[in-house]
């Protein structure tokens, strides 16, 4: 029999810590659904997307109610559609993103994944098709997020991607006022389990539909370190593992649970922490509780990487099915602690790139300077896409040119994409090296067989 | 199924009673009850079996929880996997 204290710090948890499923995202193999006519390619996506997800939201909904715990958001995420409807004989792309847009209305979720390309070692027709459809596609819709791979560690860095992006970029802040780019992650190295928006996409290696799950709780963390206030740091990090196999292990019975009443195989749990804007569910409180006057003192990068990987060892104990992205979180609007230092200027993105190199995921959700150039913007892509291609890990970049705006304003997203301090970029130019395009050769430590 | 229902809040007359009668009404049988007062919060787990139940669990949640709005007291019910996955290996 569980124990009443037992049952009530889980109570706890939930009520007053922010523990939740961030999110059950189904997995949608749209591999089936390529026609040359633009119209039946459409209808496909849609019927298949409708089809398989119809009972997403209701069964998420049913299974919060009897477990108790908040599943704060459902969403789906597609094969990249410069993958899916490359066969389609047309030139743009953004009925596309429409489609994808009003199936996600239709069956109920809050965003939907997959207007993706995966162009590390160079492009086909369509991934150029999509790419030139992103600003006009995410302007559009309202729900529909973009991704696109831009290097990994077998290939090296695409440079004309990274170029290119830096262009999309900012064309997609200046005719959406910014918002398009809270939607638009540039990856290296990208998962294709990843159940976190915007970067989620049903890899091409993936079965015909899945359930993969996003657990969360820095606050569950926050808490539990505060009743070791001054202890040794091992000490801290065992009582971080342990707090991460517990919500794992409720993400992996959500996840279970899900698969059974979808009808659907269970793919995996991502143990990522994942913060909100909400006061006590911060990373950046946990890296301050830790002993850090402010998170980009110096010391932030240690603590973290120490963070993340407790988080790693509770979790893998606690599910045999980790996979995703599975790290820690800093997207700099969507946690308070993180707005709180950067606005007091204790938080620059030179440190937060420094805190990419030991947690997932790369520079999230930080918003720039409405003048900071394309190829300034190209060279942030390139450097963290070289810091996951040297690590062998996943990093991206999630950057908002904000037009008009410039450092010292604020900026709000809405929601769960929250507010951001305009951070200051170093205004020396890399125009001529964004400028010389080509690869950055796949790196020694790929050659691995 | 088996489910706990966490009764917390204020202490006042009649709360056992009150909860009991009803699952009893809505045909859930209790297996256990152990009840406390801290301070001056009143805490009360119950351990349940919903096989009998006449209405469906989301329902059941919803009635125990508006009846606890009206008397000031959060009551949760919850299927006791979730306690079982995150406490015990």
């Amino acid at each position: 029999m569980i124990t009443t204290s037992e049952i009530l710090e889980t109570i706890e948890m939930i009520s007053q810590q922010h523990l939740d499923i961030r999110t059950v995202t189904m997995g949608i193999s749209l591999r089936d659904c390529g026609h040359p006519e633009l119209k039946t390619c459409c209808d496909r996506i849609y019927d298949k997307i409708t089809r398989r997800a119809e009972k997403l939201v209701k069964t998420g909904e049913d299974i919060e109610r009897e477990f108790g715990i908040p599943i704060v958001n459902k969403r789906v995420s597609v094969t990249p559609i410069a993958i899916a409807c490359e066969c389609c004989e047309t030139e743009d792309y953004v009925p596309f993103a429409q489609t994808l847009d009003r199936a996600a209305k239709t069956v109920g979720v809050n965003f939907i994944g997959g207007f993706s390309a995966l162009v590390q070692k160079g492009f086909t027709q369509g991934d150029r098709k999509l790419i030139r459809a992103i600003p006009e596609a995410l302007r559009v819709t309202e729900r529909v997020c973009s991704s696109v791979n831009v290097g990994s560690t077998r290939t090296g860095i695409n440079m004309d991607a990274v170029a290119l992006m830096g262009r999309i970029v900012k064309e997609t802040a200046d005719i959406s006022q910014g918002q398009g780019c809270a939607k638009l992650v540039v990856f290296c190295n990208a998962v294709e389990d990843n159940p976190f928006m915007a970067g989620a996409f049903h890899g091409v290696g993936e079965p015909e539909c899945v359930i993969n799950v996003g657990v969360s709780g820095p606050g569950v963390v926050h808490s539990a370190l505060k009743k070791c206030a001054g202890q040794p740091l091992n000490v801290a990090a065992e009582v971080i593992k342990k707090t991460a196999f517990r919500v794992t292990r409720m993400g992996e019975l959500v996840a279970q649970e899900a698969s059974r009443r979808l009808g659907v195989p269970f793919g995996i749990v991502d143990l990522s922490l994942a913060p909100t804007p909400a006061v006590g569910d911060s990373v950046a409180d946990i890296l301050e509780e830790l002993g850090l006057e402010s998170v980009g003192a110096p010391g932030t990068t240690a603590a973290l990487a120490m963070l993340n990987d407790a988080v790693k060892k509770g979790g893998v104990m606690a599910s045999s099915n980790v996979g995703g992205l599975s790290g820690a979180f800093i997207p700099v609007s969507e946690d308070a602690g993180m707005i709180r230092a950067a606005a007091a200027g204790k938080l620059t993105i030179e440190k937060l790139e420094a805190m990419t190199c030991v947690c997932s995921v790369g520079l999230d959700m930080i918003a720039l300077p409405g003048d900071t150039s394309a190829e300034t913007i190209a060279a942030i892509i390139a450097d963290e896409a070289a810091i996951g291609m040297i690590n062998q890990k996943t990093t991206a970049v999630r950057v908002i040119p904000v037009p008009g705006k410039t450092v010292g304003d604020f900026v709000d997203f809405g929601g769960l994409l929250g507010r951001a301090p305009i951070m200051r970029v170093n205004p020396a130019s890399p125009a001529v090296f964004i400028g010389r395009g080509g690869r950055i050769p796949a790196p020694v430590n790929s050659l691995k067989n | 199924m088996k489910a706990i229902v966490t009764v917390i809040g204020k202490d006042t007359v009649g709360i056992i009673a009150n909860v009991c009668s009803l699952l009893a009404q809505n045909g859930v049988n209790v297996l256990d009850i152990s009840q406390t007062v801290m301070r001056e919060y009143f805490t009360m787990i119950m351990l349940v079996d919903t096989a009998g139940c006449k209405v469906d669990f989301a329902a059941l949640a919803d009635i125990l929880k508006k009846d606890g709005q009206e008397h000031g007291l959060d009551i949760r019910i919850q299927r006791e996997d979730i306690f079982e996955a995150m406490h015990r290996i």
